[in-house]
């Protein structure tokens, strides 16, 4: 690469690999950055636990949205006859108490499951930030109505709230994403409002403003990079809070009624039966779930170092 | 050192090491130093140069980081380095106490300051809750607190900064230690409130005969009170003189260009001052020679070949350089007019910015015929206080600007001193339009600021412009140099993308830096080159008038002179206009044409700088002008005591008429009364006082002052 300006380099930074620096190439020629997409995609793959955690979360969604094509039960019917069985060569992972093959369930309650947990984090968080963002950017009057509106949703009991709604509105997945949602937003709004407080201030966002920069354009430039670290971490616990509270609704029968079904409510069904011994109704459903909160929560942690430029290597 | 006196510290070869990921560091490395009872020893260097951590190794409070890892700290016949952790507690505040920087922060916010100053006590001797209380009593009035007994049972907040360090103070003299360790004991105070601290830890050191580290970055507050001198870079001692020799005769060239970039008060608007290039080395890669060979005007060779030793000089300086100034240099004159023999050096000198050079009296007369671009007429900002849910009318309002006029002219530099809390830094802020007055109006070429509607406002801030204090807190981490230094073309559209990223490429060449740099995120660069950054941005939108709040008080001396030419040459070759805030007289001497003082939201004096440095009309700026340290042992110990006594009363109820009368040692009857207004003292000159320093003249004042009738002043 040729370099047209004069040699001063800073010295602060550490060492840097000269492929990743823009070429300047003619003197009419500009530097213009290399691809922000390039450098995150390199420091999130630097990070191996999130690599792997990426890498479980493609292999549970293939397990469940694939898996059926492969793997074909009858999981409408019940079959008295062969309820309870152990895992054995026509059901590799036993059956469950209505006589339905335990590993095709599995399957089959991955969907909701992965959709209901990843709708909501998503959903949830990114209304929780916009919200959180305008309330604490605001300021003032319109911070007061918006934040005290969070508060009285929050006073609320939580499973009040969705059993009134599930009581309400006509209950499928979809429904239910917006129902767990709408509690779920609650806190990240709180998070996310007060870290805003606190960066409004700062002297880059005044800076900005001094441009002349809107409002909007100070949320999207300057407060939403600097606040995805914290929310990006919160958003994963909430993809598992989702999980656990759609098991727990499921469980009082105001999920979608059978045969569809979804891992929380399998786990409380091997609850149930542990006693008996079926320990193939509650072990493969527990291990599944604690493996997609795992890789769930370890992407989120890629991703706040991807935000995280001071981690970046160059 | 007379034999008679009691050495109390004794440290020997001390090695202190920072375990760090990427590798180990010394941050002080072969460090000897002595000090005797009711001696005051300075240590001071660039931030980084290990004084800090050296301060905290005697103390052994280091970081988990941190060891040491060779050497002894002899205090009192023992090695504290052997010691073992509880035997280190009772040596702590007992032996050695320390008082640190920033007294908000190392008080206990939730305890009376009463039970905090009573705490060594009670943990050292189990002195009982009562007799504990009784000494804390004594301490606080030992340190000058006002009416102690009532403050014992305030709480830190309560408190101003200056008050706060004197709890500080009287926290680590409790159990009268025999040496007290002072880390920046000032730096977060006002020149006016620094004074007083300083006088007060003198007074204490006497009548405690106390022996005292006195660490700081101020070669000003040094000159004035220490007795010997040690200077640090880079983690080595590189001089070591009796305080009236080092500032004498400088041998080390670290300490010479340390001293050089100093800026003065003496310094005038027109002059230049120099500044030391580069960055200290970055300790975890030293190439091995003298460390300060890459920054150094003096440096051959031999320098890099080898790290000089410390050496006693015949004329008792220690010194730790091959070829000390005025020696060596005196066989090649004209030596010092020489570039850098080694190419080392990371900035290319002509990247550096270099301050224009001006004449004086051409620049004045130029100035005279401007037009005026800033015009500020009765300017009233009052912020209301709520207490507890804010409803109820009536409230206190806090009064930050009283009914101050001025005027800018176009190219000029309009500096705006006073102490913290005064006002400053909202008058600048409602020039930025970053915030609304009260009342009053400003005039920005003749469009009033406040009648513009918000789309005009938008427009219109592209000629107004923020330079900030902090350059780490200015720039967005996140974002990389190119973006921070396009945003606000993309803000106001101007250009298309490709004439945005030319416009960045020409002014990182203006402020010295390469191109390269669009790449790289803000904390790849040293303080100085943000700072540097921060002003691209500023000049992006290529604006009429800069604000700098503080612009250099948050860098190291030999930064800061770099800055500060920068902003001037950047000012003669785009016709800026700035308005320069800083409680540092010498740095707005440095840049300013014209000088505004501010106390408690009042315009106490206005002229031209030279004028106003020379001849201070008003006590106040007399007394701010008087408190600024200089680096001149033979000047600042001729001072006497404090100028400025006291603290800055209360803004939400000043006092009447004059606000400054109850801290003038002129003050009387008639100051209570009335406000004294306006008189002029000179050309452009003005000040607001009833027993002025200066005798009025009939000049005409300065556009939009009002003064007073002539009759009315005898």
């Amino acid at each position: 690469m040729t370099t047209q300006g004069s040699p001063q380099m800073p010295t602060q930074g550490t060492p840097q690999a000269p492929t990743q620096l823009p070429t300047v190439v003619a003197d009419s020629e500009v530097a213009t950055p290399t691809s922000v997409w390039r450098l995150a995609m390199i420091t999130f793959t630097e990070n191996r636990l999130a690599l792997i955690g990426l890498i479980v979360l493609v292999l549970l969604i293939l397990f469940s949205f694939v898996g059926p094509l492969v793997y074909h039960t009858n999981q409408v019917a019940t079959n008295l006859i062969n309820e309870n069985l152990p895992p054995s060569g026509s059901h590799l992972l036993g059956t469950t108490p209505e006589g339905r093959d335990e590993l095709g369930r599995l399957m089959i309650g991955g969907r909701s499951t992965i959709e209901v947990g990843l709708g909501v984090g998503l959903l949830a968080t990114t209304f929780g930030l916009v919200y959180g963002a305008i309330a604490g950017f605001a300021g003032g009057i319109v911070d007061v109505v918006m934040m005290r509106f969070v508060d009285a949703l929050l006073s609320i009991p939580y499973l009040f709230f969705v059993v009134l709604l599930a009581a309400i509105v006509q209950v499928n997945l979809l429904m239910l994403i917006l129902v767990l949602s709408m509690v779920s937003w609650l806190s990240t709004a709180r998070l996310v409002r007060g870290e805003t407080l606190s960066l409004r201030t700062r002297d880059f966002v005044v800076a900005s403003q001094g441009f002349g920069a809107r409002a909007r354009q100070v949320i999207a430039r300057h407060i939403t990079p600097n606040l995805l670290g914290v929310v990006v971490v919160n958003g994963t616990l909430k993809v598992a809070d989702a999980i656990l509270a759609f098991a727990s609704v499921a469980y009082l029968g105001l999920g979608p009624a059978p045969p569809a079904t979804n891992w929380g409510e399998l786990i409380s069904t091997g609850i149930n039966n542990l006693f008996d011994g079926y320990w193939w109704q509650l072990w493969p459903a527990g291990v599944l779930i604690v493996a997609i909160v795992l890789a769930v929560n370890v992407i989120g942690d890629g991703l706040s170092d991807v935000v995280e430029v001071r981690l970046q290597k160059r | 050192m007379s034999e008679a006196a009691k050495r109390v510290l004794e440290v020997e070869h001390l090695r202190t090491e920072f375990h760090l990921r990427a590798g180990t560091v010394a941050a002080v490395d072969d460090v000897s130093l002595t000090i005797d009872e009711g001696e005051c020893v300075g240590l001071v260097g660039e931030s980084g140069c290990g004084k800090s951590t050296t301060g905290l190794s005697i103390m052994r409070l280091l970081p988990a980081v941190g060891h040491i890892t060779a050497g002894k700290v002899m205090l009192g016949g023992r090695d504290l380095v052997g010691l073992s952790e509880p035997q280190m507690r009772a040596v702590r505040g007992n032996d050695v106490a320390m008082i640190f920087q920033d007294p908000m922060t190392s008080l206990n916010p939730t305890t009376q300051i009463g039970v905090q100053v009573a705490e060594p006590l009670r943990i050292h001797f189990g002195t009982s809750r009562k007799a504990a209380m009784d000494r804390a009593l004594e301490m606080l009035d030992l340190v000058g607190i006002p009416n102690p007994r009532e403050r014992m049972r305030d709480y830190p907040h309560q408190l101003s900064g200056g008050l706060r360090q004197r709890v500080m103070i009287a926290m680590a003299l409790t159990a009268e230690p025999k040496l007290l360790i002072a880390d920046e004991p000032t730096t977060a105070l006002d020149v006016t409130i620094q004074a007083q601290i300083l006088d007060l830890l003198d007074r204490l050191r006497s009548e405690l005969s106390m022996a005292v580290l006195l660490i700081t970055h101020d070669m000003g507050v040094i000159a004035g009170r220490a007795d010997r001198v040690i200077v640090m870079y880079a983690g080595k001692i590189v001089e070591a003189a009796s305080t009236p020799e080092l500032f004498g005769t400088t041998r080390h060239p670290y300490a010479q260009a340390l001293l050089e970039s100093v800026p003065q008060l003496t310094t005038s608007s027109t002059d230049r001052i120099p500044s030391i290039p580069g960055h200290p080395p970055d300790l975890a890669n030293l190439s091995g020679g003298c460390r300060f060979a890459p920054r150094c005007r003096y440096a051959e060779p031999a320098c890099i070949a080898a790290e000089p030793p410390l050496e006693t000089l015949p004329d008792g300086h220690l010194v730790a350089c091959i070829h000390p100034v005025g020696l060596a240099q005196a066989a090649g004159a004209g030596a010092a007019e020489q570039p850098p023999a080694v190419e080392v050096v990371l900035e290319q000198p002509e990247s550096l910015p270099q301050a224009p050079v001006v004449d004086a009296a051409a620049r004045r007369s130029e100035l005279a015929d401007a037009p005026l671009l800033v015009e500020i007429e009765n300017l009233v900002k009052e912020f209301p206080i709520r207490r507890g849910l804010g409803i109820g009318g009536g409230a206190a309002s806090l009064k930050a600007i009283s009914g101050v006029s001025l005027t800018i002219r176009r190219g000029e530099t309009f500096g705006l001193a006073g102490e913290s809390g005064c006002g400053k830094t909202t008058l600048g802020r409602i020039v930025a339009a970053h915030e609304y007055p009260t009342s009053g109006t400003v005039r920005i070429e003749g469009d009033e600021l406040l009648k513009l509607s918000r789309a005009e406002l938008r427009r219109h801030r592209s000629d107004l412009q923020l330079m900030f204090q902090d350059p780490y807190a200015s720039l967005d981490p996140r974002m990389r140099v190119g973006a921070i230094i396009r945003e606000p073309l993309m803000v106001q559209g101007v250009g298309n993308r490709r004439q945005q990223w030319e416009r960045v490429a020409e002014l990182l060449n203006e402020i010295g830096l390469n191109r390269r740099a669009v790449d790289l995120y803000p904390h790849e660069f040293s303080g100085g080159q943000r700072q540097r950054i921060g002003m691209a941005r500023a000049l992006a939108l290529s604006p009429r008038l800069i604000v700098a709040d503080e612009p250099v008080s948050a860098l190291d001396v030999s930064i800061q002179s770099q800055i500060l030419n920068l902003m001037k040459r950047l000012q003669s070759d785009h016709g800026l206009t700035y308005m320069v805030i800083s409680h540092d007289l010498a740095v707005l001497r440095y840049l300013s044409d014209t000088i505004g003082v501010m106390y408690l939201g009042k315009l106490v004096e206005l002229g031209p700088s030279a004028s106003v440095y020379a001849n201070a009309a008003h006590p106040y700026t007399h007394g701010l002008i008087q408190a600024i340290p200089i680096p001149d042992p033979k000047i600042e110990r001729a001072k006497r005591s404090a100028p400025v006594r006291g603290e800055l009363p209360s803004a939400v109820n000043p006092p009447s008429g004059c606000r400054f009368r109850t801290r003038c040692p002129l003050a009387q009857e008639i100051c209570a009364e009335l406000d004294p207004p306006m008189q002029v003292f000179g050309e452009g000159h003005v000040a607001a006082c009833h027993f002025p320093l200066q005798s009025p003249t009939d000049d005409a004042p300065p556009r939009g002052i009002t003064v007073a009738a002539p009759a009315a002043v005898s």
